[in-house]
């Protein structure tokens, strides 16, 4: 039986857990671990450039395998800078194990150098956090972090770690893994069979179905079975920002995204539904425009892993809490049994609605001569790598242009940050995402603003290091694009403080941290630029696109209104 | 509408704080909140009482049971058998003359309150009731006596009969 420290055993613990990447950034209270790492063969340590970069770069890994992305930052300052990705983590149900130093525990609360209460700061953000008390709390607490960030509804888990609860003198006997256990958490992964039976029941009486995804059908890894379901019943489907991916953007019954900036014929199809089967989502205010007025004439399914989802906004009328993917399972067994299948003469008509909505085209947009147009760096791009490439974003007009005209064809291929709406994420989050997708030789692209990629620019200098060839796409229009669009649109045209008029030369900047990089100015040129960006297979590329300043992401919802109320051009035509 | 959530919780560091966040962070209220061991000392029993609509409440105890460290949450006030609250008050009042000493202690007799400290000048009294009783109690008394100090326990709650929370 060989001794080990605490923090070989929080090595030695990540190395049982299978872990492959550790995104991180050494510090005073983490030098034992540091220390111990250098001894270990199996985990990559990918060291960051800022906190919150490295602990985007978990989630994106996070977000791309499916597995768990562990982080491991100093105290103080370390572990602070990662509270916006713990937090845009917690938002978008991703699971991340979060290790932070702390002062030792004779210290704490002394106000001690580097001392900052870890577990208070990120309390409202995480699914759970422990604070180590002794060396042997380590490999428990981070097996249970683990366990908990991955199932029932993934989240952040942060373990905070005292100094001297790694100490290298003091040696303990390694626990041997066993299953965790927690007496007070049990998520409901199976739907309650009376319920199923009654939605196969609504379903196959439905005239005007709609089936709505959201992110936990990513998360629960249903994308086969739903595009079993759909077109045996023939569904409209249509996506959440999230949910993006999980069901193809190619085949015909997607209707788009829903919500503020989603189609007009996926809005429609909702505001006319008389039933959504929503599965995954958690109805935010960004999808249901006016709640008093949401889907008046639905009966809704609300099948979630977390309760607390359930008539939180949105009042269900069929709950079902489970695991989608189990619970498409049963609900599969239930249609078999009740040998029930979809009115096709009802079908039939509500298609035909939908094709008039769809005949709206409520994607097209308006094209200068003389400018790129945003929308069309992301068309080109979608059809230069047939919707099969990963693609992060920030959040602005970009992020929403990439969710209506990137046509994604699997789940887990979309990386943005939907519920907390963090600029800076995509960049770093790419670098998680690469490492995830490696070996699928996959590109990697990072869709971002000119505003966007300043919060987190430092990370060139990691990806440099770890030779992570991301192709970086800056939608450069010298403006945060969005809030400027809101102040042209209901702030009678007063430009606040987003003109981006000192921003560096992007192009001389990447290739001061030792990258390709070059500039697309001319519509005629954005072809070619993009493919040539996309042949450079071992580089960071990046690209600086000159682009519209005026750009509107349209259609947009009527604040206010009902899912279907929308602007659906610039010219101020509504409907 | 008032509500009285009843909670299992691990009797852990930071757990209270669990709870007590999460009203804040999501703009519900605490009128009171009790907290203690149980007879199993890894568990505490606590008691809150919360004002709200029946969305709020429904959401209030689903949020509070995706707390990692909440095994057990109910809403006392939903039970169907009902339930029982108590709280307790301890009130010290300064006691002038002899007058003021004989009324005081005829209506603690009168409420079945106790007088648990005695000083030259202070009478310090107990009183046990529903959160209503104790309402009462306190009305009355602070219509009779200046008041020097009162310090109310928060509503405890069980439910009736053979309903009862188990870890």
């Amino acid at each position: 039986m060989t001794l080990m420290s605490g923090a070989q055993m929080l090595v030695r613990t990540l190395e049982d857990l299978g872990v492959e990447y550790l995104f991180g950034y050494p510090g005073g209270a983490v030098l034992d671990i540091y220390d111990a790492l250098l001894d270990s063969h199996k985990l990559h340590h990918v060291l960051g450039r800022h906190e919150q970069g490295l602990a985007m770069a978990a989630d994106g890994y996070a977000r791309t395998t499916g597995k768990v992305g562990v982080c491991l930052v100093t105290s103080g300052p370390g572990s602070t800078n990662t509270v916006t990705a713990i937090a845009t983590a917690y938002m978008d149900s991703i699971p991340l194990v979060v290790i932070t130093g702390q002062v030792g525990t004779q210290l704490i609360g002394s106000d001690a150098f580097q001392e900052v209460d870890t577990i208070g700061i990120t309390r409202p953000v995480v699914k759970h956090s422990y604070l180590c008390q002794k060396a042997t709390d380590i490999p428990k607490y981070i097996r249970q972090a683990f366990y908990l960030a991955s199932t029932g509804r993934p989240g952040p888990v942060v373990v905070d770690v005292p100094k001297d609860c790694v100490r290298p003198s003091q040696k303990f006997e390694y626990p041997e893994p066993e299953e965790v256990h927690l007496r007070s958490y049990d998520p409901t992964l199976q739907g309650h069979k009376g319920q199923i039976k009654r939605i196969t029941k609504v379903l196959a009486e439905a005239k005007r179905p709609v089936l709505m995804l959201g992110g936990g059908t990513i998360a629960s890894n249903a994308s086969e079975q739903i595009r079993e379901l759909a077109h045996q019943f023939r569904l409209p489907v249509v996506s959440t920002l999230m949910g993006l991916g999980v069901y193809s953007g190619d085949d015909p019954q997607f209707l788009g995204m829903v919500g503020m900036h989603g189609t007009y014929e996926a809005n429609q199809a909702m505001d006319k539904a008389d039933l959504v089967l929503a599965l995954g989502v958690r109805f935010d205010d960004r999808v249901t425009n006016n709640l008093g007025k949401f889907c008046p004439e639905a009966a809704i399914v609300h099948v979630d892993i977390d309760p607390a989802s359930i008539s939180k906004t949105v009042r269900t009328d069929y709950p079902v809490v489970g695991d989608v993917s189990r619970v498409l399972t049963q609900l599969k067994n239930s249609i078999e049994e009740l040998k029930v299948g979809c009115d096709n003469q009802a079908m039939d008509a509500w298609w035909a609605q939908i094709e008039e909505w769809r005949g709206e085209q409520s994607l097209n947009f308006e094209h200068k001569s003389a400018v790129i147009e945003p929308q069309e760096i992301v068309q080109t791009l979608s059809e230069l790598t047939r919707g099969e490439a990963v693609i992060t974003t920030d959040v602005g007009q970009h992020q929403m242009f990439t969710a209506q005209y990137y046509k994604f064809t699997k789940p887990r291929r979309f990386l943005t940050s939907g519920g907390l709406g963090t600029m800076g994420y995509g960049f770093p989050a790419g670098i998680g995402a690469y490492l995830g997708v490696k070996d699928q030789r996959l590109p990697v692209c990072v869709l971002t603003g000119d505003g966007s990629f300043q919060m987190n620019i430092q990370e060139l200098s990691t990806c440099l290091e770890f030779q992570i060839p991301l192709k970086i796409f800056i939608f450069d229009n010298s403006t945060l694009g969005n809030v400027r669009q809101w102040q042209r649109m209901f702030y009678r045209g007063r430009i606040s403080s987003t003109d981006l008029k000192f921003n560096p030369d992007f192009v001389a900047l990447a290739k001061a941290y030792g990258h390709e990089a070059f500039r697309i100015e001319k519509p005629e040129e954005l072809r070619a630029g993009i493919q040539r960006a996309l042949d450079i297979k071992d580089k960071l590329v990046l690209v600086d696109i000159v682009c519209d300043t005026d750009a509107l992401i349209m259609p947009m919802q009527k604040g206010g209104g009902r899912m279907s109320e929308m602007v659906l051009r610039s010219d101020g035509n509504t409907y | 509408m008032r509500h009285v959530i009843s909670i299992l919780i691990e009797n852990e560091a930071g757990a209270l704080s669990r709870v007590v966040g999460l009203f804040s962070q999501r703009g519900y209220n605490i009128e009171s909140l009790t907290v203690a061991p149980t007879d199993d000392p890894t568990l505490s029993r606590c008691t809150i009482l919360t004002t709200g609509d029946s969305d709020e409440a429904e959401q209030i105890t689903k949020q509070l049971h995706k707390l990692v460290c909440i095994l057990r949450v109910s809403a006392l006030n939903e039970e169907k058998n009902g339930s029982q609250e108590r709280e307790l008050v301890l009130i010290k009042l300064p006691t002038p003359n002899r007058n003021v000493r004989e009324d005081i202690k005829s209506l603690s007799d009168i409420f079945g309150a106790k007088i648990i400290d005695v000083s030259p000048e202070t009478y310090t009294l107990q009183y046990v009731g529903s959160s209503e009783e104790v309402d009462t109690f306190c009305e009355t008394v602070f219509k009779m006596s200046d008041v020097l100090e009162v310090v109310r326990s928060g509503v405890l709650g069980i439910a009736r009969g053979n309903h009862y929370m188990h870890s």
